[in-house]
């Protein structure tokens, strides 16, 4: 076993444990986390195979921008937490397919590159990288910008707040999600507000 | 090193995936386990890239996975998108509820 094994099957231990507490965790936010710890360590996973620029861009474009993205959209839709109330009722059925599925890919797997012999693990330079970008990939690459360019008004446009012809607001319901909240509390609710407020206004002023 | 492991290891995380997008009701969790997915044929592209064909000029497997890096981010903001109108139109983000497919 070389180093590069050595780093592998640790990396690799972690991803796996972290992938398997993602899609178990009871609690939403630790979800999110080690979903993060998960991407983490695919990064780690590629240095090993020698693709350095392709762990570089997971940590910047994953953990740190779509793991956010998840975040804010976990607190953002306050959904209730317990085990019970994130999985559905056919977990046995997931089990199932999961694990058949993983019987069934991984006899292939091993059936079609299992007697391969060891080799070297040789990645590209970055240069190499760079110019295969811009001369062999250069128009999936300009399809990709409009493709992300779209998404983007897309995403705008969609999670905008509607309003109508005239450009007024339109009315939105509150939503009340604890039901058995103390009558009170809105009250104190406005007053901490309203003193809030005007404690701003006397440091603005 | 052998690409048997990588291999294996894109397979139990594609899997895992599959195991959260059935089991799961969160929509952001369906997602996330979608993008569990993806980050496992990301793997699996590398491992083909660097250990069977090491000396492509054009470097096509770790393209492939640089571009799908890049729509699944593309996919994520949409996604996410359509949650939070759904969240707004039905306070609930779970996708056993969302089975109403007219006005």
């Amino acid at each position: 076993m070389t180093g590069h094994d050595v780093v592998f099957v640790l990396v690799g231990l972690l991803t796996a444990g972290g992938a398997v507490l993602t899609v178990t965790s009871k609690n939403l936010m630790h979800a999110a986390l080690f979903f993060a710890v998960t991407l983490g360590g695919i990064a780690g996973v590629f240095l090993p195979l020698a693709a350095d620029f392709l762990a570089l861009v997971q940590i910047v474009v994953y953990v740190g921008a779509v793991a956010v993205l998840f975040m804010f959209g976990l607190m953002l839709t306050r959904a209730p937490i317990g085990r019970e109330a994130l999985d559905g009722q056919n977990r046995g059925l997931a089990m199932a397919v999961a694990g058949g599925l993983f019987v069934v890919l991984s006899t292939l797997v091993i059936g079609a590159f299992g007697d391969l012999p060891t080799a070297e693990v040789t990645g590209p330079r970055i240069d190499d990288l760079g110019i295969a970008i811009f001369a062999d990939w250069v128009l999936p690459f300009e399809v990709l910008s409009m493709l992300l360019l779209a998404a983007l008004i897309g995403a705008i446009v969609l999670a905008r707040r509607e309003t109508g012809e005239s450009g007024e607001e339109l009315t939105v319901t509150r939503i009340e999600m604890a039901q058995d909240r103390d009558p009170d509390a809105l009250e104190r609710e406005q007053a901490a507000l309203t003193s809030g407020s005007g404690g701003d206004g006397e440091e603005h002023a | 090193m052998s690409p048997i492991g990588p291999l294996l290891l894109a397979t139990f995380l594609f899997c895992a995936g599959v195991y959260g997008v059935i089991a799961r009701r969160n929509a952001v969790l369906v997602l996330i386990s979608v993008e569990l997915m993806l980050n496992a044929v990301n793997i699996n592209l590398v491992t083909f890239q660097n250990l069977l064909y090491p000396g492509d000029p054009a470097v096509t497997g770790q393209m492939f996975a640089l571009f799908i890096i890049g729509v699944a981010a593309a996919e994520v903001g949409v996604g996410l998108a359509i949650v939070f109108n759904m969240f707004r139109n039905r306070a609930s983000v779970d996708v056993d509820d969302a089975d109403l497919m007219r006005w």
